[in-house]
């Protein structure tokens, strides 16, 4: 099940591993999306920090991390083709895979509807 | 939300579902459905872009020709009635106040066109200095609508709806006729690198205006495009922005628009340039590329090792050529070409080097 942020990120927990990427609605606000600095793999990160920048054609925006943990994985596919996250924001667009270090964080973050009912 | 202006064609936009921002005071479409694709669309095709929020300021008098010369840098006694010039306007301290066109329509009559964001600036500033003067200033902007038609094939989609040979018209001309059966300044000129035309007509036709060209561009593979796609075009284009590569502190020696700048005139600020041509310009607007990975963006601060030389004016990634672009005001010497500096971008420091503008060329015959 996905869970929200009010700063637009989106995050899909299996077990300890959750994948985050931005919501539909922010990729839209976005615009043509035409680069993603990724994070490096392996760095530790804390909830609220700036996770990675997704640039437009327009402008740049930071992503912040709904949750702390381990970076395990970041999608590569996004270097060369970051138009994917306007085509699948929330699917094939995800940015990257934590290693959960607070499950509890977890119970602060929305569910689609209180996202969907903020916008 | 602050009080916003809207163009009399707010509803057509909100209709075609674009994504309103603010933009200078004004809520304008900053793209309908893809800026990337309304953008390649002029570049290619054909693009229709509201921009009724710019500003037209008429002076009227026997000293139209001598006022306008003396608040522009450049020169409206050198160009014939249906010619048009770009020029900057200056303070005192020869800094621009504003980049505008003057349309020459006679001796005794020339439009202004200026920034949507300065019109009242421009309009109170012009206005004192015409106390001294036989003229005639009238703001004028509120009751004019203007839409810009770009594009290799805005001629001829235009040429469909138009009462006069739109081929007579050269670049940087004018003329008065009708499109759509509405009367109209017909104008070669324009702000994405591409042929085409800017119409300025009655604010009360614009709704009909619009939908007409919008039923005319599915034909040529057209599309309307927003101020988004405009910002690509212009910066490709090398074309400046007032607000990131102008300001009221930055010269026209400074911006690079010397060629707009006739020093064999008087006009205000004319002192300062003197000065700074003896002594050197002690910075220059120029072209970067990146070297490295990174979109350099409006602010962002320039470093050659520990020194900041400069910092980013306007910076995008430019779809025409799938990389980032971006101008930049570098202090003296490193605005010379091949000048190797690095761009702070969110802390870090990423490398570009001073490259030769314009980034691109489109479809415009050359400014002369």
């Amino acid at each position: 099940m996905k869970k929200f942020t009010k700063t637009h990120e989106w995050v899909e927990v299996e077990g300890k591993i959750v994948t985050i990427g931005i919501t539909e609605h922010a990729a839209e606000e976005l615009g043509d999306v035409t680069f993603v600095e990724l994070p490096e793999e392996g760095k530790e990160i804390k909830k609220g920090e700036v996770l990675c920048a997704v640039e437009s054609v327009k402008s740049a925006s930071d992503v912040y991390s709904p949750v702390s943990g381990k970076i395990v994985e970041v999608n590569t596919e996004l270097d060369a083709s970051p138009e994917i996250i306007n085509d699948d924001a929330e699917g094939k667009g995800w940015i990257v895979k934590l290693e959960l270090s607070d499950e509890s964080e977890l119970d602060d973050l929305l569910t689609e509807e209180e996202y969907k009912n903020s916008l | 939300m602050e009080n916003l202006k809207r163009t009399p064609l707010f509803d057509e936009h909100v209709r075609l579902g674009a994504k309103m921002v603010p933009f200078g005071g004004w809520e304008m479409p900053v793209w309908y459905t893809s800026l990337k694709d309304e953008h390649h669309t002029v570049r290619n095709n054909v693009g229709i872009f509201d921009v009724s929020h710019m500003g037209e300021i008429d002076i009227k008098g026997n000293e139209a020709i001598r006022f306008v010369n003396y608040i522009i840098t450049n020169n409206v006694e050198k160009i014939k009635p249906g010619e048009i010039v770009y020029s900057p306007m200056l303070n005192v301290n020869g800094g621009i106040i504003d980049d505008l066109l003057a349309y020459k329509y006679s001796d005794e009559h020339i439009l202004l066109v200026v920034n949507a964001s300065n019109i009242e600036k421009d309009f109170n500033w012009i206005k004192k200095q015409a106390e001294k003067f036989d003229v005639e200033v009238k703001n004028i902007s509120d009751e004019t609508a203007q839409i810009a038609i770009q594009g290799p094939k805005a001629e001829e989609m235009l040429q469909e709806i138009s009462g006069v040979d739109l081929k007579e018209i050269p670049y940087y001309n004018f003329t008065e006729g009708r499109i759509n059966g509405i009367p109209c300044l017909i104008s070669r000129t324009g702000y994405t690198g591409e042929d085409g035309f800017e119409i300025y007509f009655d604010r009360e036709a614009a709704v009909p205006m619009w939908r007409k060209l919008m039923e005319l561009l599915p034909k040529y593979d057209g599309k309307p495009a927003g101020l988004g796609a405009r910002d690509t075009l212009r910066l490709e284009a090398t074309y400046l922005l007032y607000g990131n590569d102008m300001t009221d502190d930055i010269t026209p020696l400074e911006a690079g628009l010397k060629w707009a700048v006739d020093m064999e005139k008087d006009f205000i600020g004319k002192e300062i340039l003197l000065k700074e041509k003896e002594t050197g310009i002690r910075r220059r607007l120029k072209g970067i590329e990146m070297l490295e990975r990174g979109i350099p963006r409006h602010g962002y601060k320039i470093f050659v090792g520990d020194e900041e030389v400069g910092f980013i004016t306007s910076g995008t990634v430019s779809p025409t050529l799938d990389k980032p672009v971006a101008l930049a005001m570098l202090n003296k010497p490193y605005y010379k070409k091949d000048t190797e500096i690095e761009v702070e971008i969110r802390g870090k420091r990423v490398k570009a080097k001073v490259i030769k503008t314009p980034f691109y060329r489109g479809s415009v015959k050359t400014r002369k």
